[in-house]
């Protein structure tokens, strides 16, 4: 059969496919992105961006009580978007197989919380799969429909950085078919007012006790057979970790992690003179092993806090063995290396924004997106990040505390799709007094640009409207709405000044594609006439890395020069120079 | 597992270290050995300091390579070398390309670029090679090649025929930046 090397999201769409999946919904949130991508590119599914998380889920639902096989898609503060369906989607059931699948990242390489969403299944009451590599995420997830179908519920599949981005092989397989048999009336099952509701309530509490008994027979929660030593409870992408550093130990492998099957747990641990659970985030497992009278060792071991990694699971070895801790002394490097923490990309329509806001210094309350960024020095123009949403509504409590301090709300056009249209609403109704940024860069960035409503483009690549930002800021009561272009320096201070101040609420959307999609825009590199570069510094304070700094011929003093290979040409370090130094070839010869 | 090479890639967000990444994990499954990848997206990726790992052999469990264990470390610019060298095993080989890449911490005057990184290299790499990939790349036609440069330089240090990164390469560099890439490749394995 055939083998390719798939990223775990690749296999999870390539699992959808193979389960027969009719439909695929999301919004992109790293790390779970690229399932939906890759699920668009099979013909044969019907795969949708959904303007935020719970609007996904909520159309999954109604396609799965129509029968159809779904899966949707999503980060894990996605999640929580999503979990009103959720919670209530568990009482009336699904059809057609329905699974939720949701990639937590671990060491918060790409987002603002590491919360393990294990325990939305248990709170949930739904059953949970963990895979462990690329060929498990393909195999769970037509293990979720078959469950899903069988017990009437909907199933979760939790991913983490790791599992979605590394890569494995994975012996492929063909799709079997799955036809959506029609959506059958059945409000007592269906529409939870409180007598069915209550009724409904009962019955999840059954299922889920049937769901524990079938876990246990379930053939892919593993047990591998070594010492009577130690064994080892694991789930997940740490199996990997205890596989490799305990290759002695007995170990029991969970696929199905909720509900937690306990006979087997007992059976497992009746011989074992030590019990060690090992996992990532929360004592989800450890907890609940140890409630079952099994004097399980974990967490005094096994970090809880940022991801695993060979490296600390080996320092847990040595821990649990009561080894001493290996002194390793850092070897010193004679001078200091620079640190390299992300950055606008050289030629992203954010710069100039943030580079002219930063001016003003008011108070910065952004969201997610690649503008979080505008934190670090030297733009240093964001003071307040919470979640999706957020910019617009909190910026909003912000000026309602009347301290007299002037605030502004920051976010992108995909997040303002996401979650900022209910908070701009709540400005135009109650009146508010502040001005919010849309950075509109045509796109969803961060995660690697996928379309969204404003870009008149659908995942399956149609063609479709465009929603207009400006359109539903003056729906949601807002006067003044200012489109302006974020490359026309000049123009951008002017608006912003004249916003900022104006004495009611105020929407500037700043309207220019992301670089990355526009590769070549800014035509030729820029170029410093050394003669008129007073070394002021100025354009160093754009943060971009086609500006370099080197130090000065005689040891004192700098020269500015431009990297050609990482200049974009935007020409805004052009416009931000007091003495005319920068420009196209043509300008400064 | 003592049979498993582990590779480590390090480099700026932006310098094609996933499509460096993507070959070597693809040779390794073309020569029929079990292999994991990792590699980071989203935020990281903005030009900031990235890293990728590629563990082959019998049979690979975990996809992070634990450190001072990569046989193989490449690094595509030379601060990133000197930051991710723990990784390196003690009897292990590193691939730097001397490019300097000024982060804009720098350039924005909270920290320094090293005035002679190579002499740092020296001292704190032990087995190291040191080569100008950046010109390499640059006489195959274009600056992005750095990736296959490094590709090539250090493919001569890996058990794969040469048939197999021929393979690996036609299949997934898009056809117009074929020529150009395996230019550049050739220029790497040609690097001593």
């Amino acid at each position: 059969m055939e083998k390719a090397v798939l990223s775990g999201n690749e296999a999870f769409a390539r699992g959808a496919w193979e389960a027969g999946v009719n439909i695929g919904s999301a919004y992109p949130g790293t790390p779970s992105t690229e399932i939906l991508e890759n699920l668009s590119k099979y013909r044969d599914v019907y795969s949708q961006w959904s303007p935020n998380e719970k609007v996904a889920m909520e159309f999954a639902a109604g396609a799965s009580l129509a029968g159809s096989r779904c899966i949707t898609c999503m980060k894990h503060v996605g999640l929580n978007v999503a979990a009103d369906p959720l919670m209530t989607l568990s009482y009336i059931g699904i059809k057609g197989g329905f699974a939720v699948i949701v990639a937590d990242d671990p060491g918060m390489h790409s987002s603002q919380n590491e919360q393990d969403s294990r325990n939305y299944a248990r709170f949930a009451k739904i059953p949970l799969l963990e895979p462990s590599d690329s060929q498990e995420a393909k195999d769970f997830v037509k293990v979720a429909m078959e469950i899903s179908e069988t017990f009437r519920t909907p199933v979760m599949i939790k991913s983490t950085t790791r599992i979605s981005h590394s890569k494995s092989v994975v012996t492929l397989g063909e799709r079997t078919p799955h036809k959506a048999t029609g959506y059958e009336k059945n409000p007592q099952l269906y529409v939870p007012v409180p007598i069915y509701g209550r009724k409904m309530r009962v019955a999840l509490e059954e299922r889920i006790g049937k769901i524990r008994d079938f876990a246990c027979t379930l053939e892919q929660n593993r047990i591998i057979e070594g010492s009577d030593e130690l064994g080892i409870i694991t789930a997940g992408i740490a199996y990997q970790y205890a596989a490799e550093v305990f290759p002695e130990a007995s170990i029991l492998k969970l696929a199905m992690s909720f509900p937690f099957p306990d006979e087997l747990i007992i059976r497992f641990a009746k011989n074992k003179k030590r019990i060690l659970v090992i996992e990532e985030l929360d004592n989800f497992l450890e907890e609940h092993v140890r409630s079952l009278g099994i004097p399980a060792e974990g967490r005094e071991y096994v970090p809880g806090i940022g991801e695993l990694d060979l490296d600390r699971v080996k320092a847990a070895r040595n821990r649990f063995e009561g080894k001493e801790e290996k002194e390793t002394t850092p070897e010193t490097l004679p001078v200091k290396i620079p640190p390299r923490p992300p950055v606008f990309c050289p030629g992203c329509p954010h710069r100039s924004v943030f580079f002219e806001i930063s001016k003003l210094d008011p108070v910065v309350i952004g969201d997610i997106g690649c503008y979080s960024l505008a934190v670090f020095p030297p733009l240093s123009a964001m003071d307040m990040i919470l979640c999706m949403g957020a910019g617009i509504s909190s910026a909003h409590g912000v000026e309602k505390a009347n301290t007299g301090q002037k605030v502004v709300g920051v976010m992108g056009d995909s997040t303002f799709f996401h979650s900022g249209i209910t908070g701009l609403l709540d400005i135009g109704y109650n009146r508010g007094n502040l001005t919010i940024f849309v950075l509109d860069n045509r796109i969803t960035a961060m995660t690697g640009h996928q379309d969204h409503p404003g870009t008149g483009k659908t995942l399956m690549g149609e063609p479709t409207f465009e929603a207009s930002i400006e359109a539903f800021a003056r729906a949601c009561g807002i006067r003044r709405v200012v489109v302006v272009d974020p490359y026309d320096v000049k123009e951008l201070r002017r608006v912003i000044k004249e916003e900022v101040a104006a004495e009611e609420a105020s929407v500037i959307v700043t309207k220019a594609p992301c670089i990355l999609l526009d590769q070549g825009k800014g035509g030729e590199t820029m170029q410093i006439d050394q003669e008129k570069c007073k070394s002021c510094g100025l354009c160093l304070k754009l943060s971009c890395p086609g500006l370099e700094k080197h130090p000065g011929e005689e040891g004192d003093g700098f020269t500015v020069e431009v990297n050609p290979v990482l200049c974009a040409g935007c020409g805004i370090c052009a416009q931000v120079c007091p003495f005319d130094a920068i420009g196209k070839p043509e300008d400064t010869e | 597992m003592k049979d498993t090479t582990n590779i480590v890639l390090a480099g700026v967000g932006g310098q094609g270290i996933l499509l460096a990444s993507k070959l070597l994990c693809e040779a390794a499954l073309g020569e029929g050995y079990d292999v994991k990848a990792n590699e980071v997206h989203g935020m990281a990726q903005r030009g900031g300091s990235v890293i990728a790992q590629i563990r082959f052999g019998e049979k690979v469990y975990s996809p992070l390579v634990e450190t001072g264990t990569a046989r193989l470390f490449i690094a595509m610019e030379i601060v990133e070398a000197i930051r991710h060298r723990k990784y390196l095993a003690p009897d292990g080989q590193a691939f730097i390309n001397t490019q300097r890449i000024i982060p804009t911490t720098v350039s924005s005057g909270m920290a320094d670029y090293p005035s002679d990184p190579e002499e740092l290299v020296r001292g704190a790499i032990p087995n190291h090679r040191m080569a100008d990939c950046l010109e390499l790349a640059k006489q195959a036609g274009s600056a992005r090649c750095v990736n296959t440069v490094m590709a090539g330089w250090v493919s001569k240090s890996l058990p794969f025929s040469e048939e197999t990164w021929v393979e690996v390469m036609g299949r997934l560099i898009k056809e117009r930046f074929q020529e150009m890439n395996r230019k550049a490749f050739a220029l790497g394995r040609n690097l001593d």
